[in-house]
């Protein structure tokens, strides 16, 4: 089956979708400027968790020498990626660092020290349409892929859902709807090949039948490139989308490219699709084609403080500190340092803080690029943010329950389906900060569930506990009972054999008669 | 909470934005009335403003707050502006005063102040000036009279100066003057009906209303802009114009034609500036489409049936107060969800 991508119906939907915003783009001149590989930095920091899921088991010691792809932490659990050594070098240790999360924690991480001659472990190189799809989830899993577009989510557990379910339709997301960034704009342009090859892979891989390629009308060389990579294929489709954010975002992508929506208690492969960034695509190639583990990205690194804007190849354990100064360092008060793009991005304090996985971006904003009032305003009910809305929700009545501490009424009207895109938070005129409101309120909604489970897990050993200590009374009693039972068994019968040979005679032939 | 939270980023639209165009936009259909019917105008439009902002600063005064932080979003001023267009434009300062006051004081910060109040403050006011005040409320001019010198447009203002003989009748009032007395339609309209004047705003009426066309082209100036979206204006129209057709077709010498209805009475200051107040309209696409509905038909209802002329303000205050209702009940279908918010399920 093929997906009816411009039925009249969803002809219609797209007149009728009038969702997002359009932040200015910004992309330039760092979408000008080619990917530039950065030199090896002094030291590479490795955080075990740069995936969701469980963290990483270091399997590395003090001191030991490692060779480029060799394999520094294991995957933990079903939802886990491993970790490999992005160049050759010396082990430093293991160490609590910074790490980019938004609690702004430290987390333990692998250093190691680079010896400055790259060597490489030897590569090992298949040819993916002689693998078996599951052959290729499982290369997959070791090289450590997750998702690059910042969702991080391992890749090989993906696509192993297509050995389960029917996904026919994979869609590549090269919208790159953030500000700002330019990565995947950068390459789709210079390494379409790679790209496309990437899809055809992850098609083996889940059984799909056809990709589609979609890319917002700002990238017209991307488009123009991963076009012509895609000349000869049948199966492999480039389709323009509207720039607006957040495009990118997977609902949003698969419902403008194949008028279906993903329903909100399931997941795309439930109707048949299934969604990788671009870059994910192209770090699948290298790995199937040459065995290459996931040990560098792109990342644009911009922003009206960052002197020469630009895209830098990076070592995943970079320190953040190295790409700036590469880029000339900045000019001007650096108002705020982002890492990721501006609508969804993290603000850092530090640059010590790695690259790690999923960082496309970094960012050192001025003053007026915030654009921030010195405080949020009243809400004067302009509907602004329930039109951008990209899901259908009304931010203003979710904010306003959740600042009355009604957190179930706010569930009760959508916050679950809050995909915390932050559209609503940029135009709204008060500046009021809805989206932080709605991250707050699922967190401390998360914290609920999480202590009653611990509550219900409490009772129930609890109940355990008393039925166990119930269950040995009762049989200690009936042992007792049994023991009391038998003894007096052998008393009678004891007295009885005393009295049969007081008269065995007798008592023998009445038996035996 | 993280103090620094994204979005990094923030679109270009201020409230303080928001307010001026919409008081640009407002500009063209106010020169006009200043135009039409001279200094006296003019001295009325100044004193409503000034003391809308005067109890704004009071206000913020009283709540402890910066009043001058307060003017600047400019809301206080944009109510000021909308009570004087729906005034007789030769209303005496003390009307003016008044009905400001109490639109910016009981109207909005009894309320809680800006976002708050549930009810259109300058409607509000109109609705308050109207009953306490009827017969300067009901004081109309015909546009003819600009040759008032600005000496003499003082003493209107300022000194109740205003003679019968200066008078006119707007054509609302007028038919249902007429009507009253048994006359019928076909007749009191006669000489007194030229949707040409109407449209530029030469007739008698209140200080913006009366220039149909310069409203329109400000309130698209705003759609275009998207401060506004055209669902409330036209749903107004349309409930204005629907049992207006019905009705003028049925017995066209006891009903008012829809054009007639639709040019008159402040219907397109009304649907365009009024009715799409945000504080006091639904936040909901369908919602905006029922509140207009409703007050376009209430308007005609109140104006054929009521004991008023004209029914905008009435009409406006009554679908405010359902706003509440309207949002709940039309809120949008959730992605992936159907409307009554179960979630899709798979094919
Ligand atoms: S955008 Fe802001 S001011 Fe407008 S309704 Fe939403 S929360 Fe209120
Ligand atoms: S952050 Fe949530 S509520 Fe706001 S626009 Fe995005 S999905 Fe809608």
């Amino acid at each position: 089956m093929t997906m009816p991508a411009f039925s009249a119906r969803s002809t219609l939907r797209r007149l009728f979708q009038r969702w997002g915003a359009h932040p200015e783009g910004r992309k330039h001149p760092a979408a000008d400027t080619e990917i530039t590989p950065l030199p090896l930095p002094a030291q590479l920091i490795l955080p075990l968790a740069q995936h969701i899921g469980a963290p990483a088991r270091p399997l590395v010691q003090a001191g030991q020498q490692v060779l480029r792809g060799e394999l520094i932490a294991e995957a933990q659990g079903a939802i886990s990626a491993p970790l490999h050594a992005p160049t050759s070098g010396r082990i430093l240790g293991i160490a609590e660092v910074p790490v980019p999360h938004a609690s702004g924690l430290s987390g333990p991480a692998i250093l190691l020290e680079p010896d400055g001659l790259d060597e490489a472990l030897p590569p090992e190189i298949a040819d993916p349409f002689m693998l078996e799809p599951a052959d290729i989830a499982r290369r997959v899993a070791s090289a450590g892929i997750v998702g690059m577009g910042g969702a991080t989510f391992p890749s090989a557990v993906k696509l192993a859902l297509g050995q389960k379910t029917r996904i026919p339709t994979l869609i590549l997301n090269g919208g790159e709807c953030e500000p700002y960034l330019s990565c995947d704009d950068r390459l789709m342009r210079e390494r379409a090949p790679e790209v496309v090859d990437g899809a055809r892979i992850i098609l083996r891989a889940i059984g799909g039948e056809r990709a589609m390629i979609g890319v917002e009308d700002n990238k017209p060389e991307a488009i123009a490139a991963l076009r012509e990579a895609a000349a000869d294929l049948a199966d492999v489709e480039v389709v323009t989308v509207p720039s607006r954010y957040p495009m990118g975002s997977e609902k949003q992508l698969i419902s403008w490219l194949t008028g279906r929506e993903i329903p909100a208690e399931g997941r795309p492969a439930d109707i048949g699709v299934m969604v990788q960034n671009v870059g994910t695509a192209a770090a699948i190639h290298r790995a199937i084609r040459f065995g290459e583990p996931l040990t560098r990205r792109i990342v644009t690194v911009s922003g009206g403080a960052i002197r020469t804007p630009r895209n830098l190849e990076v070592r995943i354990g970079t320190p953040l500190s190295a790409l700036v100064e590469f880029c000339g360092g900045t000019t001007g008060t650096v108002a705020r340092w982002v890492m990721g793009g501006p609508m969804m991005g993290l603000a850092i304090r530090s640059l010590d803080i790695p690259v790690i996985k999923g960082s496309g971006g970094l960012l050192a904003l001025v003053e007026s690029e915030l654009a921030a009032l010195p405080e949020p305003g009243p809400c004067i009910r302009c509907a602004s943010c329930v039109g951008a809305c990209p899901i259908g929700l009304m931010p203003l009545d979710m904010a306003a329950l959740i600042r009355n501490g009604d957190l179930k009424a706010s569930v009760d009207i959508g916050l679950k389906d809050c995909i915390s895109c932050g559209t609503c938070s940029f135009v709204c005129p008060s500046q009021i900060p809805l989206v932080q409101y709605f991250n707050h309120a699922k967190g401390e909604l998360a914290a609920q569930d999480r202590n009653r489970m611990k509550q219900d897990a409490i009772k129930q050993l609890v109940e355990a506990r008393e039925s166990r200590m119930e269950r040995e009374a009762r049989e200690k009693a009936e042992a007792a009972a049994r023991r009391k039972a038998e003894r007096e068994r052998a008393k009678a019968a004891a007295a009885q054999a005393a009295a049969a040979k007081s008269a065995p005679a007798t008592n023998t032939e009445e038996t035996t008669a | 909470m993280n103090p620094i939270s994204s979005p990094h980023a923030h679109g270009a639209r201020s409230v303080g934005r928001v307010m001026l165009l919409v008081m640009l936009a407002l500009t063209p259909a106010t020169l006009a009335g200043f135009w039409h019917f001279g200094w006296p105008a003019v001295m009325l439009w100044c004193v409503t403003i000034l003391t809308a902002l005067f109890a704004e600063a009071f206000c913020a005064r009283m709540a402890e707050r910066s009043a001058s932080a307060m003017i600047a979003d400019g809301s206080a001023m944009l109510t000021g502006w909308l009570l004087a267009l729906s005034l007789p434009p030769w209303a005496p300062w003390w009307i003016a005063a008044a009905g400001a006051a109490f639109a910016v004081v009981v109207g909005k910060h009894a309320f809680g102040g800006l976002g708050q109040n549930l009810f259109n403050p300058a409607m509000a006011a109109r609705v308050m000036l109207l009953i306490s005040f009827p017969v300067e409320m009901t004081q109309w001019v015909a546009p003819q009279a600009t040759d008032l010198p600005p000496l003499a447009a003082l003493g209107v203002t300022f000194g109740g100066n205003i003679t019968d003989a200066m008078t006119s009748a707007s054509l609302l009032g007028h038919v249902k003057a007429e009507a009253s007395r048994g006359i019928a339609l076909s007749q009191s309209l006669t000489g007194f009906w030229d949707p040409q004047a109407f449209g530029f705003g030469q007739r008698a009426g209140s200080l913006g209303e009366t220039s149909a066309l310069l409203l329109v082209g400000g309130g698209i100036f705003l759609a275009a802009l998207r401060i506004i979206t055209l669902r409330i204006p036209t749903a107004f129209m349309l409930g204005v114009a629907l049992p207006a057709i019905l009705a003028n077709f049925l017995a066209p010498d006891s009903y008012l034609p829809p054009l007639a209805h639709l040019l008159t009475g402040g219907v397109m200051l009304g649907a365009f500036f009024i009715a799409t107040d945000y504080v006091t309209s639904p936040s909901t696409p369908l919602g905006q489409w029922i509140f207009g509905l409703g007050c376009g038909a209430l308007t005609w209802i109140i104006r054929t049936w009521g004991a008023y002329p004209e029914g905008i303000a009435f009409a406006v205050l009554l679908m405010n107060s359902a706003v509440p209702l309207i949002d709940r009940a039309t809120r949008p279908r959730i992605f992936g969800r159907r409307r009554d918010g179960h979630s899709l399920t798979a094919p």
